[in-house]
């Protein structure tokens, strides 16, 4: 497969990207801050995009959704970061996705229609500390009666909140296993917390939650299948809506550099401008041909998957933060007020940089992958 | 089974029958690559068998149409070829300014006369090119050019002097920028095509800092051309120039850290050792390893798309100055770590262990990959200009 979209991609990208920029553009994420917003997402918007049938992308035709790819959910991603745009899309409609149809079974039967119509929320609960070590487990699932006893704690969890269901990986007796967590189920409080984005994340407290042995995601102690293929998906899809990010900053300074007059000369017509601005391009495009890459071995179900996803969080870890930071260096005092939206991206950019796994640890990635 | 798969099947069987042993060994020097041409020493039979089979098939062009010596292949079926070649670590059958240069140039330019003449001759590795572009008056700044090729009817008399010219000394014809008019910089160029041994053509090879010579001081004193030898139309040799610049932009690009596709780290950690965890027992250098190596892995990925995207008209034409500045840094930045992994050993200069010094040498000739075929910042102006539409630049 050559590494562009094709006709059918392309005739995606050009629904997706116009709706996104009409109905969620970065105005919509300031009316939601403004106003304190509680749920962290627009549910009205959600709903639209339910109607364009995006909730349900990845989700196999035989549960209801699209049976589309990681590249057609990337094309989404890029728009959602572009746009700066407050969405579920991520955990639910990739991360999720991507645990419950490689577990299938009851929960799969039970969530993926429920996601693909645009009714189910999920979230994922997966960090436990300020860093990304999906390995370090210390939430623990104990068998009780006829099921388990979920004790612990998990933090970062987007949407934890408002979320329908959360998936949390804990320790069993032989492993890891991930488990579906309702809403409703007792012992479970979330403790949103407005991050530098705006976005909702959580820290969720397990105390003694009693779960039936059919919450399990896949098989008891075997877990870790599952949770590489939410990583995989969430990391990709993470390195996708970052490629966005980086790109509506970078746009919307080279645009600037066209606009703003200093010395008598548009600053664009500076050298030392010039070239930061040209390198920076050279970063985003590499940045963008990696996640495209990981995006399309994740589809082949490719061996060669794992690495190029780290690879791919890795660099567009790298480029979108560059396109940041010299977004608010090139616009000089006005990219430091509020007003201006190339802050925002800052923002974004920075939460997303730390969302499963950041620059140094996917690089750490690299290399115990390459066996060094 | 795939038309694509049917051909990749028949692919895999004639490598498998047809490429030597010895051709599917890494290129450890210089020896090791088939440079073609009339004064070319082939240093086994297996570099001439390989040669001579490759040519019989096409695969020394895989890409150029039949009449002209190639293949004739799909940009999908070059890439199948590639990666099978790849998948046995076969070396390439040939390589050539010809090949990389000359042909994409002709194969836009030339007349059909010129395309059957020189493409097929190309091809088959018989005339080993050169080409005759910077000047020492005349590096970033091209088009400033001053080698005169004064009309005299049916031939030119062309007088003045080339720098950079690489293997000038071993070439058989120069592919070179001559000015015709000077009263017009860009449209008083022509690009002429003249055999080496034509006289009043010397050659003076330059030493390096890496202590070798792999490029000349062309000198050109009354060397007749034939009218008939040149490409494109004449005085408008800039736009062939520019075309062609475009075209060794991507194969340096291509050539540098698309090249060689191993971990660093893996290969230091031999080296240097690993700690009780497995790790290179050097944290901080491994963790620059570790970066270069995702920046490495990264830039495979932008060059499939970049071929991809380049064969089938859906790149931006400038997009090969950002590969090839790309490329060109990361390689440069790959020969730091080369040396900083290899220590006081890969400081030696000639002795045996070191194959006369070969990383040292290695990453003195790489700092020139950011300077040949147009410099870092020459391509930086280049993508603030043409890609970013950047005003005055």
């Amino acid at each position: 497969m050559p590494l562009y979209h094709n006709d059918d991609q392309a005739m995606l990208k050009d629904s997706v990207a116009p709706f996104v920029a009409e109905q969620a553009p970065v105005s919509h994420l300031r009316k939601l801050r403004d106003k304190a917003d509680e749920t962290g997402f627009s549910r009205d918007l959600w709903k639209q995009f339910t109607e364009m049938g995006l909730p349900g992308m990845l989700v196999p035709e035989a549960h209801g959704g699209l049976g589309m790819g990681h590249m057609e959910a990337g094309i989404v991603l890029e728009e959602i970061g572009r746009n700066l745009t407050p969405s579920p899309f991520l955990a639910t409609s990739v991360g999720a996705v991507a645990a419950l149809a490689q577990a299938g079974g009851t929960q799969a039967g039970r969530w993926l229609p429920a996601i693909a119509s645009g009714e189910a929320i999920v979230a994922l609960a997966i960090d436990e500390g300020p860093k990304h070590r999906p390995d370090r487990v210390a939430t623990t699932a104990t068998r009780s009666g006829n099921g388990f006893r979920l004790d612990g704690r998990k933090d970062f969890v987007l949407h934890g909140h408002v979320a329908d269901m959360s998936i949390v990986s804990a320790r069993t007796d032989g492993g890891i296993t991930l488990f579906a967590v309702p809403k409703d189920a007792s012992g479970v409080t979330a403790d949103p917390r407005r991050l530098v984005d705006s976005s909702l994340a959580s820290h969720v407290r397990f105390d003694g939650v009693e779960l039936d042995a059919d919450a399990v995601i896949g098989e008891v102690d075997a877990g870790e299948d599952v949770l590489n293929a939410l990583l995989a998906a969430t990391r990709t899809g993470a390195a996708a809506e970052m490629v966005g990010v980086g790109q509506g900053a970078m746009d919307m300074t080279v645009n600037y550099l066209k606009e703003r007059k200093q010395f008598g000369k548009l600053i664009g017509e500076f050298q030392a401008l010039q070239h930061r601005a040209a390198h920076l391009y050279g970063e985003m495009e590499v940045a963008r041909a990696t996640v495209m890459k990981a995006q399309q071995l994740l589809d082949e179900g490719s061996e060669g998957a794992k690495l190029m996803v780290s690879v791919a969080k890795a660099k567009a870890g790298r480029a979108a933060n560059l396109a940041v930071r010299e977004g608010v260096q090139m616009h000089g005092g006005i990219g430091m007020t509020d007003e201006y939206d190339i802050g925002l991206y800052m923002k974004r950019d920075r939460a997303l940089a730390e969302f499963m796994g950041d620059v140094h640890y996917h690089i750490d990635q690299v290399a115990r992958m390459n066996g060094y | 089974m795939s038309d694509l798969d049917a051909f990749r099947a028949e692919v895999r069987n004639w490598l498998e029958a047809n490429c030597p042993p010895e051709m599917r060994e890494p290129v450890r020097d210089e020896d090791d690559v088939c440079w073609g041409g009339r004064k070319f020493e082939f240093k086994n039979d297996a570099q001439k068998q390989w040669l001579e089979r490759c040519v019989e098939k096409g695969y020394t062009v895989p890409d150029w149409p039949k009449p002209y010596g190639g293949a004739g292949l799909t940009p999908e079926q070059t890439k199948v070829l590639k990666q099978e070649m790849a998948r046995i670590n076969a070396r390439p059958p040939l390589q050539s300014f010809g090949i990389w240069m000359l042909g994409p140039a002709l194969l836009k330019f030339g007349t059909e006369e010129q395309k059957v003449h020189y493409l097929n001759q190309i091809a088959r590795g018989e005339i080993r090119w050169c080409q005759g572009y910077s000047e020492p008056g005349s590096g970033s700044d091209l088009v400033s050019l001053q080698t005169y090729g004064d009309d005299q009817g049916d031939h030119w008399v062309v007088n003045g002097s080339k720098i950079w010219t690489s293997y000038a000394d071993k070439a058989d014809w120069i592919f070179c920028l001559v000015r015709t008019d000077k009263t017009n910089k860009y449209q008083g160029i022509t690009f002429m095509l003249f055999d080496m041994e034509s006289p009043g053509v010397s050659t003076k090879p330059i030493l390096l800092i890496s202590g070798n010579s792999p490029f000349c001081e062309t000198f050109f004193d009354d060397v007749k051309v034939p009218k008939d030898q040149f490409v494109g139309e004449v005085n408008r040799g800039w736009d062939v120039a520019k075309y062609l610049l475009g075209h060794e932009r991507e194969m340096i690009s291509g050539g540098g850290a698309g090249g060689d596709m191993l971990s660093i780290g893996a290969l230091f950690a031999k080296s240097l050792g690993r700690n009780e965890a497995g790790e290179l027992d050097d944290p901080i250098l491994r963790a620059e390893m570790a970066a270069f190596d995702t920046e490495v892995f990264a830039y495979r990925a932008m060059g499939e798309r970049f071929m991809d995207m380049w064969k089938t008209g859906r790149a931006h034409p400038a997009s090969s100055n950002m590969m090839k500045y790309v490329g060109t840094e990361l390689n440069k930045r790959r020969y730091e770590l080369v040396m900083a992994g290899g220590g006081s050993e890969a400081l030696e200069w000639d002795s045996e262990e070191t194959k006369g010094g070969a990383r040292a040498r290695s990453w003195l000739r790489t700092k020139a990959n950011s300077i040949e075929g147009g410099t870092s910042e020459v391509m930086l102006n280049v993508i603030a200009k043409r890609i970013l539409d950047l005003p005055g630049a």
